[in-house]
């Protein structure tokens, strides 16, 4: 079960590389007395690999930023991979907490990993910042004085592009989603704020390989754009395939479907696809420029939204362990802190709702081809202006 | 009615695009008795090496062609290193064993080449764009790529028949499948010929995964959903059959692309359209495995029994 997970200790990492030894168990010893212990749970493995990676390559950044320090204190982060069966993200995330005695647990890619350990966190008074996922149930009803996040509530990416697709005056929209319970809340969100005609919607199963079909029957429809939730190799497929079918001229409005993540695979077929974003690389903001030179001289790729919420997550622990003077012991103090949420963030200045979901600005963003032959995606324009989740209303804390 | 007509030329193609993967494993299944559930990843190898040798030297079909010859030293090497075991093993055995190499190349995979999905040239001067294509329909052009699937799916099958049926290394192929004692006793190197067979399997197998490289995503696990209909195209064609494995796969083809642009819609005429949506996309989705089953009711050996007698 240990197999996988294995110690990142980026405090002793220094001294390691200085001595050149692999003295493991005595550095963790040591720096138990001193350093804080954030327990990073994420994908790693199997096809969600690439944005679990995203994610953890963003929070080290974030943490390597801070001079592997958070709130002044030396940080030790315990990277764990959930490998998408909620089973053994619970298991090896009690491990983290009762064995390793982590004092933060961040990260988390899918909702139902999430909503898997979001209970064994939480009861345990053990602060929990999400830098991906946010499932309706724990932005409203389920939410937890002990739950934080760094990204957004899932419905509202999708209820951007809707408000896009609105405001661009498109009449007819065709609808293309997998056949499983995001699909179906992309749609949902999608709906929320799209008041146009939906010409058709089209479920495809998850094993997809190839679409065929449905690019005929999208040139079928004709309609004026198509909406689209097709995350990882789903996504690399439709594109490269709306693209070779000629379809590109009818607008392709996507969430999470052309991101950093998959722009690598579908470079020129992706180019001016629309995305909806909290974030994107060509945000002009010092901390943002920083982070994705930084980044980039480090991982080698363009980070993506993933990253960019993970690196936040850092910096909102550092912020909030600095206003409490570096004690992580005092839950109460820890949790006003958090709720401040004046962190430096990429995305300029944001703040936390009643439910500590961000309160933030949503973008419509489309791919765009950088100087250097890379792919990114750049902002179009805002969409909506300090959106808040719907669900906030339904969030009643202690 | 012309959506009809691309939408039963997109079936042809997958069901081409089937057969070039089964057909290696159909191969292996009936002459040598070997359950090679690893054939997935060798397809998978296949597209990966397609990919980055077609992003070094800036043609996709150099890419495709160098490719061809690290399948078959790959499939050699797995021979060499497990499958030759198992010959005489059961195939509870060979299930455990391949299933064992597709977790080792699905591992090393993605240490090699990580977790995203990989960058793939666009076939020169074929895919996309007004010149690379034939516009059928108005509005939808048709790649020429995918038509030069169809086409390679109709030669390929033509030359293994061949291969098989005409030529002296087939005949022993063929005796050494049904009377593998007897040919051995002739003096024939029973086990060289194995290990060719497997290897021309894998080759096969990289073939159709460098082929398939432009269409599906290049990223980990891509094997294992191609190989699970691969077994459906197999189990209907009849095992070892490389006419049924073509019929079946051609069938499991058509049926996947038409159940999946008419269902929903059939369905809308008895149910209201959200609920015929979801139904639809869900019996599209079973439809491959409902025919299969009522396939295996009425001729329980496949549509073609072929290869091993006993």
């Amino acid at each position: 079960m240990n197999r996988r997970s294995f110690l990142t200790t980026t405090a002793a990492t220094a001294t390691l590389a200085a001595t050149g030894g692999f003295a493991f168990a005595p550095s963790i010893a040591r720096a138990q007395s001193q350093a804080v212990k954030v327990a990073f749970v994420g994908t790693l493995s199997g096809p969600g690999a690439a944005l679990g990676t995203h994610l953890r390559d963003g929070w080290l950044a974030g943490v390597k930023r801070l001079d592997n320090q958070l709130g002044g204190r030396a940080v030790e982060t315990l990277v764990i991979d959930d490998e998408l069966k909620p089973d053994v993200a619970v298991s090896k995330v009690r491990a983290a907490l009762e064995r390793d005695k982590v004092d933060f647990v961040v990260g988390v890619v899918f909702s139902n990993m999430l909503q898997a350990i979001v209970r064994p966190v939480t009861e345990s008074n053990t602060f929990l910042i999400t830098a991906n996922a946010g499932p309706s149930t724990l932005a409203g009803k389920g939410c937890s004085p002990f739950l934080f996040s760094s990204a957004y509530q899932n419905d509202q990416p999708h209820a951007t592009m809707g408000q896009a697709a609105q405001d661009l005056g498109y009449k007819r929209v065709f609808i293309l989603v997998p056949n499983y319970q995001a699909g179906k809340d992309a749609v949902a969100g999608f709906r929320s704020r799209y008041k146009g005609e939906v010409v058709d919607e089209i479920y495809v199963p998850l094993s997809q390989l190839d679409f065929s079909t449905e690019v005929t029957k999208i040139a079928a429809a004709k309609p004026d754009a198509i909406f689209t939730f097709m995350p990882g190799a789903l996504g690399v497929n439709l594109v490269r395939q709306y693209r070779q079918a000629g379809l590109a001229n009818i607008p392709f409005l996507s969430t999470f479907t052309v991101d950093e993540s998959t722009l690598p695979a579908q470079g020129e077929a992706a180019l001016d696809f629309y995305t909806a974003a909290t974030w994107a690389p060509n945000f002009d903001n010092p901390q943002s420029r920083r982070f994705v030179q930084e980044f980039e001289a480090a991982y080698g790729y363009v980070p993506s939204n993933f990253a960019a919420h993970a690196y936040d997550a850092a910096h909102m622990l550092d912020a909030a362990i600095r206003r409490t003077k570096g004690d992580v012991a005092d839950k109460a103090a820890l949790r006003t802190a958090l709720e401040v949420g004046d962190f430096p963030s990429v995305r300029g200045a944001l703040r936390l709702g009643p439910n500590h979901f961000p309160i933030q600005d949503f973008w419509l963003c489309k791919v765009a081809k950088r100087a250097d032959g890379k792919f990114q995606t750049e902002t179009v324009r805002k969409v909506l202006t300090a959106d808040a989740d719907s669900y906030a209303a339904s969030c009643k804390m202690g | 009615m012309s959506m009809l007509l691309v939408q039963a030329l997109n079936g042809l193609q997958f069901g081409v695009l089937l057969f070039l993967v089964a057909a290696g494993l159909s191969l292996v299944f009936g002459v040598m008795d070997l359950i090679n559930l690893a054939h997935g990843v060798q397809y998978m190898l296949g597209a990966y090496v397609a990919a980055t040798l077609g992003v070094w030297t800036g043609s996709f079909w150099l890419g495709a062609l160098l490719s061809l010859p690290v399948a078959l030293l790959v499939g050699l090497a797995l021979e060499w290193l497990v499958f030759r075991h198992l010959y005489r093993r059961d195939h509870l055995s060979q299930v455990l064993a391949t299933f064992g190499v597709i977790l080792t190349v699905e591992e090393a995979t993605r240490a090699l080449w990580g977790s995203a999905p990989q960058t793939v040239l666009e076939p020169s001067g074929l895919t996309g764009g007004p010149m690379g294509g034939v516009e059928i329909v108005a509005g939808l052009i048709y790649p020429t790529y995918r038509l030069v699937i169809i086409g390679v799916g109709i030669v390929v099958p033509l030359l293994l028949w061949f291969l098989v049926e005409r030529t002296r290394a087939g005949m022993l192929v063929r005796a050494g499948a049904t009377h593998p004692a007897m040919v051995s006793a002739l003096g024939v190197d029973i086990r060289r010929l194995f290990t060719v067979v497997f290897a021309f399997g894998a080759m096969l197998a990289g073939f159709a995964g460098a082929l398939a490289s432009p269409i599906f995503p290049v990223a980990p696990g891509m094997g294992d959903t191609v190989l699970i209909l691969c077994f459906v195209v197999i189990v209907i064609g009849g095992v070892g059959s490389i006419r049924g494995a073509f019929i079946a796969a051609l069938l499991v083809g058509l049926l996947d692309s038409v159940g999946r642009a008419m269902l929903p819609d059939l369905l809308r005429l008895v149910l209201d359209p959200s609920s015929a949506r979801q139904t639809g996309a869900a019996l599209a989705s079973m439809l491959v495995y409902i025919v299969m089953a009522a396939i295996l009711f009425f001729r329980p050996a496949g549509l073609f029994p072929g290869g091993r007698s006993a």
